[in-house]
């Protein structure tokens, strides 16, 4: 019986002592990564537009059914055309400003006159699908203002963003939660 | 990262000089979706209609040829306005970090409550309604996204990568349920983690699974945490997460491939209990691990084992273990012997694996973009046309305009990079099997039926088999009136039970 004490004594030393090794460690790999400089904010995800090739997989890879990318303008970039490739399908020879033909295939973009004789577009976020075609258009002979974004009053913040994974750019990147769009410039970055 | 700033328009004045606007085209304005809009609002510009031409040819053809790039130029300066006022492109902001607050002292509340049920009220039902509460809360409120066992791979990736680091709510979420384990057992897996709630749920009719299976299976999550250790460190990818099975139920949406994967998984969950959680969660790995040291554990009676037999079947995720029947000296012997050889195979084990580890470096490299990018660039021609991630992917890299030898030379790095996180990883393989051996032909003298660490959730299914715990809950008034004579193991000697092993 005292043989046995012991034995279970001596167990229970070995176990206390690893519980204490195994406490500072994680103690201390927490500790390593609480002091560990760098950024610490939450970070998001988000489309680096002078990557993003608008490949049109945004649309359909999100997990979410409607999904969380959305395309912006930027107004200080856009050019303002009555003949907007990106709101228009660019060919040529269908080139008119018929209701009917539009490119974005939701309807999408609203198309809104201001002064003259420029032309205003916004994207309606409820309408966009986020499939790119406008973002190729403007870029094919716009000012390539159109671009797409997540827009993160939708998107989740998967820990690993589907369309991320399925994006042949690269262009999803995570932002600091502080900064969390990539907006476009006017002049652009070097 | 660049990062750019989050105005831009700030900073960008239209530029002075004629304004290119209204592209000339023959057709009438026949009313847009344009407020008023009346065709005196566009002007027509035939000498401009050359122009047009001029430009719109070579861009279309440029459009059809492969390498549009659509980050585009500035071909029509923007006007500058005398009355109209540029929006400003809308930036929702993302949820408030207030949530991760809140989250954090949820999980701290949950783990602190599941440890309380378990250990102390060793209330099956409790368990249950805090497990339901967890499932609503952290998997169907907020989307499962909030999670140690996707943590695993920031922490590696942070600790890995001198670029990175994480904010304090992910390292609390990593470390706090380990914490508990150390103490109390998988107090998390119990009642706070909604992947097991979801699981704990369907597991109606629970069989048996042969032991082989069960000891075989369970190197799975061990390997698993080395491989998303091992893509989390290279900044490769979070498989964990994107092989979630039950993050797009919680999501209520998400692809088509993971929800039936997921479904697989509950169904087969209805009859082998906790599938994720036994065979794949490399979270619940450490945890179990961890939870061998708990010095308050869950126990199954209440005060001790009267080694009556009757839980004996009772776990669904068979972590009941038997107190070890005694061996014959002979048997003894040969244990000992096994035991010794098993421990000498260890480090044969651990070089075989990094052998394999290390052959298979390029195989485990293929997740990597840089890797795919440079294939698919070498063999241009070869790329199958049905391919379009590798046609978009070197549209995308011939937009950059960066040379191909930038591409080949960072694939060739992460190739070495691989070849050695491969070697750790074939070798941490080997470890894990080596030890699993090890493992199984040491034996802990016991003299009660008891959950093993490494497997008990602490769900509390065991407690209501046992008579004693019957007794303390004034179901019955002794325990004889459950246990025939004769029940108890017979190969122990009549001794007054021990309770040093509480
Ligand atoms: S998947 Fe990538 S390249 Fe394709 S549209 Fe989205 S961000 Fe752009
Ligand atoms: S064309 Fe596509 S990306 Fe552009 S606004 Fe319409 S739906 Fe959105
Ligand atoms: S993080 Fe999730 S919700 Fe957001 S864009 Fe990616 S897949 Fe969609
Ligand atoms: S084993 Fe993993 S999935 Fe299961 S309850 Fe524990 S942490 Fe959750
Ligand atoms: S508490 Fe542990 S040993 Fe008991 S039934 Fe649950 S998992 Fe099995």
């Amino acid at each position: 019986m005292a043989n046995s004490d012991t034995h279970v004594s001596r167990r229970d030393v070995l176990r206390d002592g690893l519980q204490m090794a195994a406490l500072l460690g994680v103690g201390g790999l927490g500790g390593y990564l609480l002091g560990k400089q760098g950024r610490r904010d939450l970070l998001l995800w988000q489309i680096d537009p002078y990557k993003c090739i608008a490949c049109g997989n945004c649309a359909t890879h999100c997990v979410l059914q409607d999904s969380a990318v959305k395309c912006v303008n930027s107004f200080p970039m856009c050019g303002y055309c009555d003949l907007c490739t990106g709101y228009f399908p660019p060919e040529p020879a269908a080139l008119n400003t018929a209701a009917e033909n539009q490119l974005c295939p939701t309807g999408a973009i609203v198309r809104r006159a201001v002064e003259e004789p420029y032309y205003e577009y916004t994207i309606d976020e409820d309408l966009c699908i986020a499939c790119g075609k406008c973002v190729v258009g403007c870029a094919a002979f716009g000012n390539a203002s159109l671009y797409l974004q997540v827009r993160h009053d939708r998107c989740l913040n998967c820990h690993e963003c589907s369309i991320a994974v399925a994006c042949p750019s690269q262009a999803f990147v995570r932002v600091p939660a502080s900064q969390p769009y990539l907006f476009k410039h006017r002049i652009r970055p070097a | 990262m660049q990062l750019l700033d989050s105005q831009p328009w700030s900073r960008c004045r239209p530029t002075e000089g004629e304004s290119l606007r209204a592209l000339p085209s023959g057709a009438a304005e026949r009313g847009g979706r344009e407020a008023g809009g009346d065709a005196s609002r566009f002007r027509i510009q035939r000498p401009r209609a050359s122009l047009w031409a001029v430009v719109i040819i070579p861009a279309l053809a440029a459009l059809l040829l492969p390498g549009g790039s659509v980050s585009g130029e500035e071909r029509f300066p923007p006007p500058d306005f005398t009355y109209h006022k540029m929006p400003e492109t809308p930036a929702p902001a993302p949820d408030s970090p207030l949530w991760d607050l809140i989250d954090t002292a949820a999980l701290f509340a949950a783990l602190m409550v599941a440890t309380y049920l378990a250990l102390s009220r060793r209330s099956r039902n409790g368990l249950l309604i805090l497990a339901g509460l967890s499932l609503l809360w952290f998997g169907f409120q907020r989307e499962g996204c909030v999670c140690p066992i996707g943590a695993i791979q920031d922490v590696a990736e942070a600790a890995c990568n001198v670029h990175r680091a994480v904010p304090i709510t992910v390292i609390l979420f990593f470390t706090a349920p380990i914490i508990f384990a150390l103490f109390f057992g998988r107090a998390f897996c119990a009642a706070v983690c909604p992947l097991g709630a979801i699981q704990e749920l369907m597991a109606i009719r629970p069989q048996h699974i042969p032991l082989w299976l069960e000891h075989a299976l369970g190197i799975l999550p061990w390997v698993y945490l080395g491989l998303a250790v091992l893509y989390a460190a290279t900044g490769t990818a979070y498989v964990i997460c994107e092989y979630d099975p039950f993050v797009a139920f919680f999501r209520r949406s998400g692809a088509t491939s993971m929800l039936i994967f997921g479904a697989c998984l509950l169904v087969i969950g209805i009859f082998i209990g906790r599938p994720y959680c036994r065979f794949l969660c490399p979270y619940g790995a450490i945890l179990g691990l961890v939870s061998k040291l708990a010095r308050w554990h869950v126990r199954i009676p209440p005060t001790h084992c009267i080694r009556c037999r009757l839980c004996e079947d009772a776990c669904p995720y068979g972590a009941i273990v038997a107190p070890p029947a005694p061996l014959s000296p002979g048997e003894r012997r040969k244990a000992r012997r096994r035991l010794v050889l098993f421990l000498a195979a260890v480090p044969v084990w651990i070089v075989v694996g990094a052998i394999v580890g290390r052959m298979g470096h390029a195989t485990l490299a293929r997740m990597d973009y840089q890797v795919r990018l440079a294939g698919w660039i070498a063999n241009e021609r070869e790329i199958d046309p049905n391919n379009k991630y590798a046609l978009d992917a070197v549209r995308a890299f011939e937009n950059t305009g960066e040379s191909a030898q930038k591409v080949f030379a960072a694939a060739a790095q992460r190739l070495d990079t691989f070849r050695f996180g491969s070697t750790l990883l074939g070798a941490w393989i080997g470890l894990v099997i080596g030890l699993k051996l090890v493992q199984l032909c040491t034996r802990t003298p016991r003299d009660d039926y008891h959950p093993d660490p490494r497997r008990c959730v602490a769900c509390g299914r065991c407690f209501w088999y046992c008579p004693e715990e019957r007794v303390r809950r004034g179901w019955i008034t002794s325990v004889e009136s459950v246990m025939p004579q004769g029940t108890a193991v017979a190969w122990t000697t009549p001794q007054t039970p021990s309770s040093k092993t509480a």
